[in-house]
């Protein structure tokens, strides 16, 4: 007697004809993420004008105008990913009450579903000398005369708010909503006021899903880049490290140091997102529905 | 729920509620502002323009020659739909049915793209397609989209196909189902409300796609959203009416699509992981 087959021992640990329907999705990430991310990593480890292996990091940290845009995207993205959050979650929160929450929600998928380009296109006239926001402002007496608010920091950080918002807003809502009501109850049975209930019940269960959100919405504010070019000032105060890596790329033609640029900045972006992970894994873990009896 | 009727409960409702309503407004009056511009003869820096027309809508037809940039942009969306939806529906099947060796590391390869930006894979990307000679053609910047498409289906996918009961498709087994059969007749029923819904959110999603699209496109391929950033970037080279024509026909086209995609999904779902209720 022999064993069992070939084909039988694969299934029995998972692989069968099944499995194999992975193959086209896997070969096509291959293709088109890995392999051109090692050749990017290669490439960057190539200089064009020859020299030493880390040419192009050496030529990237030691040249101001091209190292200062890391600071620059930080200075962009962190304020305002953490203004987004602080703003969702008692919005969120209170929305979470609300009983005909789609009109809202509706309304706040917008920005996120038009783009930054064209949210830049209609900032540039709204927050613009002769917008409506100015115009408005100085009519009820706020403003004594018009603010620039476009070909600067602020533009850009206003495009990152109005998409960014949403984009927060509705995945904390999300995982506001997915707690169950009843853990609340039982804290208030038990005496516990609004603001215990909150930072005692709420936010320990909350804080895997807002480390979560705090990172996916960090990855869309850092990766700016249409409206930093559009509304902000891209050769001075918003010129983020993705101009930085376009420009080498596609403006200098140096293909080899604008992949050095593109995984510096992955790079940054990582350690960010790692960071708030691991601070994450110091709070409480564990199912944030009930369970019945 | 519980709702308080204390003091400090109400100022916090009001302070809420008045952050809401202002980011509305403000929300709604960047859209309009594009609008009326639109429409506008002459429009400087008062309430509402001094005349209305609609020649801009023409103008911006002709001068972007919008007629072949809104046909490219639904050959390109078109086709990322249908490839990623086939590949990544057969690849969200078998990880959702299957646990295998390997199963973790494939599944953390899917979530990279979406954590990763845009650029900092587009930019290498772009470099293997243009050595490739695929730089500025049709298939160049269906690739290139179909980085992050593929990947959010099978998240989309995943949970959805997991829901499904598999002793369903064992009693079409039992019943004498081949292979074909099952699938037409038992799985693609069943998952097809996941598979409508997951599509069109990447669809609307490889619209509204700028800076991968931008990375590739030539000038034969550009797509609308490409277009109307070259356009404002030029800005001052056209009248900013023409532009903001472009703007407006570029928000109808994400527009449609996101009403016929709401038709299927809550608004938290577009940007949250599809969840089953």
């Amino acid at each position: 007697m022999s064993g069992p087959s070939l084909r039988t021992r694969l299934a029995v640990r998972g692989f069968d004809g099944t499995t194999l329907l992975v193959l086209p999705g896997l070969v096509l990430m291959l293709a088109l993420f890995v392999y051109p991310f090692l050749y990017g990593l290669a490439d960057s480890l190539m200089p064009k004008d020859g020299g030493a292996w880390y040419g192009n990091y050496a030529k990237f940290f030691s040249d101001p105008f091209e190292y200062r845009t890391i600071a620059a995207t930080l200075w962009l993205a962190l304020p305002v990913t953490i203004l987004n959050l602080a703003i969702a979650v008692p919005i969120a929160f209170r929305v979470r009450l609300m009983r005909r929450q789609r009109l809202l929600t509706t309304i706040l998928v917008l920005p996120i579903t038009l783009g930054t380009v064209f949210v830049a296109d209609g900032l540039l006239t709204f927050l613009g000398p002769r917008g409506w926001f100015n115009h408005a402002l100085t009519a009820l007496g706020i403003l004594s005369g018009p603010v620039k608010l476009t070909n600067n920091y602020w533009g850009v950080f206003a495009s990152l708010l109005i998409t960014g918002f949403p984009f927060a807003f509705l995945l904390v809502l999300s995982y506001v909503t997915g707690i169950d009501p009843a853990i609340e109850q039982a804290a208030a049975t038990l005496g516990a006021n609004a603001q215990q209930r909150f930072s005692r019940v709420f936010l320990p269960l909350l804080v895997p899903g807002l480390a979560i959100t705090f990172c996916l919405s960090f990855v869309q504010a850092f990766a700016v880049f249409p409206s930093a070019v559009l509304l902000g000032a891209p050769a001075g105060p918003t010129r983020v490290i993705s101009i930085a890596a376009y420009q080498a790329a596609f403006e200098q033609y140096d293909h080899s140091l604008g992949s050095a640029i593109a995984l510096i900045m992955g790079a940054v972006e990582l350690i960010v997102v790692v960071a708030v992970l691991s601070l994450r894994s110091l709070f409480y873990r564990g199912p944030a529905a009930g369970t019945k009896g | 729920m519980i709702r308080d009727q204390g003091l400090t409960s109400k100022i916090w409702r009001f302070a809420a509620w008045g952050v809401v309503l202002l980011f509305v407004l403000n929300l709604l009056a960047v859209i309009a502002v594009v609008i009326i511009n639109s429409f506008a003869t002459r429009w400087l820096g008062t309430w509402l323009p001094a005349g209305w027309t609609t020649r801009w809508y023409l103008s911006a037809w002709m001068e972007f020659q919008l007629s072949s940039v809104v046909l490219v942009t639904f050959e390109i969306t078109f086709t990322v739909v249908i490839i990623s939806g086939l590949i990544g529906v057969m690849t969200a099947y078998a990880l959702a049915r299957r646990d295998f060796f390997g199963k973790r590391a494939i599944v953390l390869l899917f979530l990279l793209p979406l954590l990763i930006p845009p650029l900092t894979y587009g930019i290498p990307l772009a470099t293997v397609l243009y050595r490739l000679g695929l730089g500025g053609t049709f298939w160049g910047v269906v690739l290139i989209n179909l980085v992050p498409s593929v990947p959010f289906v099978v998240l989309v996918m995943i949970p959805f196909v997991e829901q499904i009961d598999p002793r369903i498709e064992a009693a079409a087994r039992v019943f004498g189902a081949g292979t074909t059969s099952l699938f037409v007749q038992v799985l693609f029923p069943l998952l097809l409300p996941g598979m409508l819904a997951a599509l069109l959110l990447v669809l609307v999603r490889t619209i509204a796609m700028f800076e991968l699209t931008f990375l590739i496109a030539g000038p034969t391929t550009q797509t609308l959203v490409v277009s109307l950033y070259y356009a404002v970037f030029a800005s001052g080279v056209r009248a900013a009416q023409s532009i903001d024509a472009m703007a407006v026909v570029y928000m109808i086209t994400t527009l449609f699509w996101l009403v016929l995609a709401l038709q299927f999904v809550s608004p938290t779902q577009i940007v949250a992981r599809a969840k089953q209720q």
